[in-house]
C-alpha cells in the first residue's frame, strides 16, 4: 500500500514537472496507457489470493483516480499556457490599415442634385428629362420667348446652324412634359445646360434643376410654401427666405427667391456683396401663354414653375469658392466630397 | 441702370431712409445691384479762389498762390498745375483736411516756400480719373463752402438691374413713378413748357416707314455755341449715372434720355441735305457710325436719311457724316418713337447695343416724343444759347401702341395669388400704378397707362397687384396631395444604384464638358463626325462629345500632371452622335483607370491595372442589373483601342458598350501616359432588371468535379465554358473556371484550363457513376469542338 502511495506521489511530482502537453502524455501512457505501471497492477490482481483482490484492487483504482485527477490538472494548465503562447504569438497591431480597394466618390454636384431630388421626391415631385439638343420651339418660342425678345439677349445660346441649339435652361423639360400630358403634373427636371459665356464667374456648362407643379387649385401660396420649406431642409438651417418680384417670359407673376446668406447669417460679407441676401432661385406662375402653346387648359389649372442652379447652391452648401472648380475634376477637390 | 438718390429725391423724396429705399426698389421687382457713394470720403475742402500768382523763385513748375478760402485772410499756397490762373475758383484742401486715400493735408514747405493747403484736381477728391490740371469750378462758386455740399457730393448711386419688361423704369422719372406708387407720395416733376419758337426755320421731315417709325419729332435749333461749358451740376449727373461729358449737345440729349427715358439725337444741320427720310435702306447702302464702324447695309433696315444717303441707324447709333462736332452751329433735334420689335433684331444683327437701342428696344413711353423735345429745347438754349424754331412732329395714330383695356376678375386674384384681397384695396394699387379703373360685375376693366405697354393680360395685373402689395405679404400653404402612389419598377436600376458601385469599386466621379476638342476626339473615334458647334466657346471644346472617354481622358491627364499616379474616374451622361435618320442623345457610363489596381497598402505587392480589373468593374454594372449572364465580351477591333485588348460588350447580340487598354499608338498621339484602360456602356442597356424568381433548393447534396484540360491557345474561354454547358446536362449547376496555365510542361501554343463544375440533382444523391458518365460525354465533346485533351 505504501508502495501505491509513493507511486502516487512520484506520479504526482512529474506530472507538475511536465513542461509540454507531449510530455504529459508521456507520462499518461507510463502510468495508466496499456502496459502502463497501474495496468499492469490490475492485471496482475489475478494473482492474489481471492481474499487480496478486492482490496488490491480498490487501492490501485484509488491510486489511477488520483493519477488521472493529477494530469487532467495538469493538461489544463498546460493547455491554458498555450493557449495564452498562440494568442500572444498571433497578436497583430490594430493601428495598421486595412486592405482592399478604397471607395472613390460622387462629383460634389451629383451629390447636390440627389439631396434636392430626395426632398422634393418627399412632397411628390417624380424625376423627368430631356434632351440637351433642343430646338427653337421647346427652348424659346414654347416658354413665350419669340425671336426678338428681349430676354433672349440674357440667354448667350450656342447654336448648330441648323436651327438646333443647346438648351440654356431645363425649361424645355417643362414644355415636353405638358406636351405629353394633362394636369396633375408634379416634376422636378435636373440637368446639363448651357451658354455661351466662360469667366471667373460663368461656366459654358453647369446644371440645373427645373420644377413644375400644375393642378387646379394651385397658387403662388403653394409656390411660396414649397420653396420655403425646401430651402430650409437643403441648407438645414431656419435661414430667413424672401420673394422678390422679377420677370421672365414663361410666368407671371415672377419672382426671384433670396435666402438670408449662409456665410454671413445676413450681416453683409463679401459672398452676399454686403446685403445680406444671396439669391438662389427663379420662379412664377406659368403663364398663360406657355400653356397655350402646349394645350392646357389655363382656365381650369394653374401651377408653378423654379429653376435654380445647382452650382450655386453646391458653392453655398460646402462653401466652395471658385465655380471652375466643378469641372477640372481635380481629384484633390473631388475627394473632399466623398 | 444707374441712378443719383439726390436726383430720385428731387423728383420724389418718402420719407424713407437710404438702405429703406433700397429695399423697397429691390422688392418691388427693381432689384439693386450696388449702392456706391458718388465720392469717396473726404472733408477740409472748400471752394475757394485763386487771387494772386507768382512765381516760385526755386521751381519753374510751381507757382505761389494767393487763395481766398473764405477765412477772413488770404492763404499762400503752392501749387504746380498747370490750368492755374488768376481769379479761377478751385476746390482746396485746408490745412488738417483728409483727401481719399488717407492723404493728411499739413502746412509744408515746397522748395522753401511755405504753403498752407492743397488746391486740388479732380482725382486727388476722387471724382474722376482727370489729373490734367485743377477742378474748375464755376465763377459763380460761393467761396468758402464746403465742395462736398457745393458739388452735392454726399449722394449715392443706386445701381438697378432691370428686368425686360421694365422699360418704363430707365429714367429717373420712370424709378420716381416707382416709388411714388410704393410710398403714396407726390411726384415733383421740373415743369416741361413748350419752348415759343424764335425763327421760323424748319427743316423737313418725311417718315416713310410709319410701322417702324409711328412718330418723329423735331427741331431746328440755330446758333448754339457748341464751345459751351456743360455745367457743373450736369455733368456731374451724367457722370453720375455712368456717362462722360462730350460737349453740351450730345450732354442735352444724354441728360434728357436720362432724365425722362426718352432717346434723343442732334444732328449737325450744316451737314444735312434736302429733308429727313426715316425709311428703310437699299440694298448696297453703307452707313459710318459714330463709333467708327462702316456698315454694309441689308435692305430693309430703318434708317435716318437725307437727300445724300443714310445718316444713322434709327434708334441705335447716329452717323459720323451728320454728327455734331465742335464747329457745329446749327442742330436739328430728333425725339421719335421706333417700334420696339425690329429695332431688337436690327440692334444684334449688327452686334450693336447703345443706350438707345436698349431703351428702344424695351418699349419707350409712345406719348414722351414732344416734352421730351421740348425739355431737350430749353436745356440747349440754357447752356448753349441759339434760336429755337418751331416743332415739327409726324405721327401715323394708327401705328402707335393702343392702349389695352384688361379685364381682371376678383377671382382670379385669388386663384392665382391664394388670397382674397379686398376689392377697394385692389383698385387703390392699381390706380397707384397709374392705371384707370373701371368696376365691373365681379372686376374690373383696366387701362394701363402710355408707359406701362408690358401690361397686356390678367396675370400681368394680378403680379402687379402682388408686386406693390409685396410679396412677403402674401400668403405662404403647404401642399396638399391629391396624387396617386406612383410605381417605382422594380425592374428599372437606377443610375444612383450604379454610381455606387463604382464609387465602391474606387472610382471617382467626374463631370467634364459636353463639348470637346474636336482633334482629340477624332484620334478616338474617327469614325463618327461629330455634331459641331456654330459658336463654340474655344476652338478646344467645338464639337459634342460622341463618348465620354475625350472628357474623362483629359481629366485623367489633369491629375497625372498632378502627381496622381492612380487614377479611376467615371462619368455618366448624354453622347451626341447624329446618324442619317436622326440625332442620337443617348445615356452612357463610362471609366477610365491607371495606375496600380488597389491603392498602396502594405502586406501586398503592387501591382499595375490590368484588363481583368477592369473587366471586373464592368461585370459588377452589369451584374446589378441581374443579366449579367447574357452579356458577352467579344475580342474586336476598336481604333481607340489596343488591338489584342479590346473587347465589344454584347447583349443578346446587340452591341451595348467597349472596353480595353487605350490602343499605345493613340495614348502617344495623345501625349498621355499610360498604360491605360476604358469602358463605356449604353446606360439603358445597363438599367433594364430581372425580376427575381424562387426557384426551388434541392435537397440532396451536391457533388464537385475538377478538370483540367490543354488546348489550342486561342481558344476562348467562354466558348469552353459554353461548350461544358452544352454537354453538361441538367445535372450541371455550375461552372467554375479557376486556372490558366502556360508554360512549362505545356507545349508551345496550347494553354490549359481548370475547371471546377458542379453537379447536383432534385430527385436523387448522385453516384460516382452518374457523374462519370456526365464528365466523359463533357471530355468527348470538348475534345470534337476543340481538339481539347484532359491534362495529364
Amino acid at each position: 500500500m505504501e508502495e501505491l502511495q509513493e507511486l502516487v506521489r512520484t506520479a504526482e511530482v512529474a506530472t507538475a514537472a511536465a513542461g509540454d502537453l507531449a510530455a504529459l502524455d508521456q507520462l499518461r501512457v507510463h502510468y495508466l496507457g496499456k502496459r502502463g505501471v497501474l495496468t499492469e497492477r490490475l492485471k496482475a490482481l489475478g494473482s492474489l489470493p481471492a481474499d487480496a483482490r478486492r482490496e488490491a484492487g480498490q487501492a490501485i483504482n484509488l491510486a489511477k483516480d488520483a493519477v488521472q485527477v493529477a494530469l487532467e490538472a495538469r493538461r489544463q494548465v498546460l493547455e491554458a499556457g498555450a493557449l495564452e503562447q498562440r494568442l500572444a504569438a498571433e497578436g497583430v497591431d490594430v493601428t495598421l490599415p486595412g486592405r482592399g480597394q478604397a471607395s472613390g466618390g460622387l462629383h460634389p454636384i451629383s451629390r447636390t442634385l440627389a439631396r434636392i431630388e430626395a426632398l422634393f421626391r418627399q412632397v411628390g415631385f417624380t424625376v423627368e428629362e430631356g434632351p440637351e439638343i433642343e430646338d427653337d420651339f421647346h427652348n424659346f418660342e414654347a416658354l413665350n420667348i419669340p425671336a426678338h425678345h428681349p430676354a433672349r439677349a440674357m440667354h448667350d445660346t450656342f447654336y448648330f446652324g441648323d436651327g438646333r441649339l443647346l438648351r440654356t435652361h431645363t425649361s424645355p423639360v417643362q414644355v415636353r412634359t405638358m406636351q405629353s400630358r394633362q394636369p396633375p403634373i408634379r416634376i422636378i427636371a435636373p440637368g446639363r445646360v448651357y451658354r455661351c459665356d466662360s469667366d471667373l464667374t460663368h461656366s459654358p456648362m453647369f446644371h440645373q434643376v427645373e420644377g413644375l407643379f400644375v393642378d387646379e387649385g394651385v397658387s403662388f401660396a403653394d409656390l411660396k410654401g414649397v420653396l420655403y420649406d425646401f430651402l430650409r431642409a437643403f441648407f438645414e438651417r431656419d435661414l430667413d427666405v424672401r420673394f422678390r418680384p422679377s420677370y421672365f417670359p414663361f410666368t407671371e407673376p415672377s419672382a426671384e427667391v433670396d435666402i438670408q446668406c449662409v456665410m454671413c447669417g445676413g450681416d453683409g460679407c463679401r459672398v452676399c456683396k454686403h446685403t445680406g441676401w444671396l439669391e438662389v432661385l427663379g420662379c412664377g406662375m406659368v403663364h398663360p401663354a406657355v400653356y397655350a402653346q402646349v394645350g392646357i387648359d389655363a382656365e381650369r389649372y394653374t401651377g408653378y414653375a423654379f429653376g435654380m442652379g445647382v452650382e450655386r447652391l453646391a458653392m453655398l452648401r460646402y462653401g466652395v469658392n471658385d465655380l471652375r472648380l466643378f469641372f477640372e475634376n481635380d481629384l484633390r477637390f473631388l475627394q473632399q466630397f466623398r | 441702370m444707374k441712378i443719383s438718390e439726390q436726383w430720385l429725391r428731387e423728383w420724389v423724396n418718402p420719407e424713407v431712409s437710404r438702405p429703406a429705399l433700397v429695399a423697397q426698389l429691390s422688392m418691388a421687382g427693381l432689384e439693386v445691384d450696388a449702392v456706391t457713394p458718388v465720392a469717396p470720403a473726404f472733408d477740409g475742402v472748400v471752394v475757394a479762389e485763386v487771387q494772386t500768382l507768382e512765381r516760385h523763385p526755386d521751381a519753374d513748375k510751381l507757382v505761389v498762390c494767393r487763395v481766398d478760402a473764405g477765412t477772413g485772410h488770404l492763404l499762400q499756397i503752392v501749387c504746380g498745375a498747370p490750368n492755374v490762373v488768376a481769379g479761377m475758383k478751385v476746390p482746396c484742401a485746408m490745412v488738417g483736411a483728409v483727401l481719399p486715400g488717407d492723404l493728411r493735408i499739413r502746412k509744408s514747405k515746397l522748395r522753401g516756400v511755405e504753403s498752407h493747403g492743397m488746391l486740388c484736381s479732380a482725382r486727388e477728391l476722387g471724382l474722376s480719373e482727370d489729373h490734367t490740371g485743377l477742378l474748375a469750378l464755376p465763377a459763380a462758386a460761393p467761396v468758402g463752402v464746403a465742395v462736398r455740399d457745393y458739388l452735392g457730393l454726399d449722394d449715392h448711386v443706386i445701381e438697378v438691374d432691370l428686368t425686360p419688361n421694365r422699360g418704363d423704369c430707365l429714367s429717373v422719372h420712370g424709378v420716381a413713378r416707382e416709388v411714388a406708387a410704393l410710398n403714396r407720395c407726390a411726384l415733383a416733376a421740373p415743369p416741361v413748357a413748350a419752348v415759343a419758337a424764335t425763327i421760323a426755320d424748319t427743316f423737313p421731315v418725311l417718315v416713310e416707314a410709319a410701322a417702324d417709325c409711328p412718330r418723329y419729332a423735331g427741331r431746328v435749333v440755330r446758333g448754339v455755341d457748341a464751345g459751351a461749358a456743360t455745367p457743373l451740376w450736369l455733368q456731374e449727373r451724367l457722370r453720375r449715372a455712368g456717362l462722360r461729358s462730350l460737349g453740351p449737345l450730345v450732354d442735352v440729349t444724354n441728360y434728357v434720355m436720362l432724365e425722362l427715358g426718352q432717346p434723343m439725337h442732334a444732328f449737325d444741320l450744316g451737314r444735312l441735305e434736302g429733308g429727313i427720310v426715316v425709311r428703310h435702306s437699299r440694298a448696297g447702302e453703307t452707313l459710318e457710325l459714330l463709333n467708327g464702324s462702316v456698315l454694309d447695309l441689308a435692305a430693309g433696315e430703318l434708317l435716318i436719311a437725307d437727300g445724300q444717303g443714310p445718316l444713322a441707324l434709327a434708334g441705335i447709333m447716329g452717323g459720323v457724316a451728320s454728327g455734331c462736332t465742335d464747329t457745329t452751329r446749327d442742330v436739328f433735334l430728333e425725339s421719335a418713337f421706333f417700334a420696339p420689335r425690329p429695332l431688337a433684331g436690327r440692334a444684334r444683327r449688327y452686334g450693336l447695343h447703345t443706350d438707345s437701342s436698349h431703351r428702344f428696344e424695351r418699349g419707350v413711353d409712345p406719348a414722351l416724343q414732344v416734352p421730351a423735345l421740348e425739355r431737350a429745347t430749353q436745356l440747349l438754349l440754357d447752356i448753349a444759347g441759339g434760336s429755337a424754331g418751331p416743332l415739327t412732329e409726324i405721327t401715323s395714330a394708327g401705328e402707335l401702341p393702343q392702349a389695352t383695356v384688361v379685364t381682371l376678375r376678383q377671382a382670379r386674384i385669388q386663384r392665382l395669388l391664394g388670397i382674397d384681397i379686398p376689392p377697394a384695396e385692389t383698385a387703390d394699387l392699381l390706380e397707384r400704378l397709374g392705371m384707370s379703373v373701371d368696376s365691373v360685375a365681379d372686376g374690373w376693366r383696366v387701362t394701363p397707362p402710355s408707359w406701362r405697354f408690358d401690361v397686356a393680360i390678367e396675370e400681368d395685373l394680378i403680379e402687379e397687384i402682388g408686386r406693390v402689395r409685396g410679396y412677403d405679404r402674401l400668403p405662404l400653404h403647404r401642399p396638399l396631395s391629391r396624387f396617386a402612389i406612383a410605381p417605382i419598377p422594380e425592374t428599372r436600376i437606377t443610375l444612383d444604384r450604379l454610381r455606387a458601385i463604382l464609387v465602391d469599386r474606387g472610382y471617382q466621379e467626374a463631370i467634364t464638358y459636353s463639348f470637346v476638342d474636336p482633334a482629340f476626339q477624332a484620334a478616338l473615334d474617327p469614325a463618327t463626325a461629330p455634331v459641331a458647334l456654330a459658336n463654340p466657346i474655344s476652338a478646344e471644346l467645338a464639337v459634342m462629345r460622341t463618348s465620354l472617354w475625350p472628357g474623362l481622358l483629359k481629366a485623367l491627364d489633369h491629375n497625372r500632371k498632378r502627381q496622381q499616379g492612380r487614377v479611376r474616374l467615371f462619368e455618366s451622361g448624354l453622347r451626341f452622335v447624329q446618324t442619317d435618320a436622326a440625332l442620337l442623345q443617348d445615356r452612357r457610363i463610362g471609366g477610365v483607370a491607371c495606375g496600380t489596381a488597389e491603392p498602396e497598402q502594405w502586406g501586398v505587392p503592387a501591382r499595375a491595372v490590368d484588363f481583368f480589373d477592369v473587366k471586373g468593374d464592368v461585370e459588377a454594372l452589369l451584374a446589378a442589373s441581374g443579366c449579367g449572364d447574357a452579356v458577352r465580351f467579344v475580342a474586336a477591333a476598336h481604333p481607340a483601342l489596343h488591338p489584342g485588348q479590346g473587347a465589344r460588350i454584347e447583349w443578346e447580340g446587340e452591341l451595348i458598350g467597349w472596353m480595353g487598354q487605350l490602343h499605345p499608338a493613340v495614348e502617344k498621339a495623345l501625349d498621355l501616359d499610360g498604360p491605360i484602360y476604358l469602358f463605356e456602356l449604353a446606360l439603358d442597356a445597363v438599367t433594364d432588371a430581372r425580376l427575381p424568381r424562387f426557384t426551388e433548393l434541392s435537397r440532396f447534396p451536391a457533388i464537385r468535379r475538377d478538370l483540367a484540360i490543354l488546348l489550342a491557345e486561342d481558344v476562348a474561354a467562354t466558348a469552353v465554358v459554353e461548350c461544358i454547358r452544352t454537354y453538361g446536362g441538367e445535372w450541371l449547376r455550375d461552372v467554375q473556371l479557376f486556372d490558366v496555365y502556360r508554360g512549362k510542361g505545356i507545349d508551345r501554343g496550347l494553354k490549359s484550363l481548370a475547371l471546377g463544375l458542379i453537379l447536383q440533382d432534385f430527385s436523387r444523391t448522385l453516384t460516382d457513376p452518374d457523374v462519370d458518365d456526365v464528365i466523359s460525354r463533357i471530355v468527348a465533346g470538348l475534345s470534337s469542338r476543340f481538339g481539347a485533351s484532359l491534362r495529364a
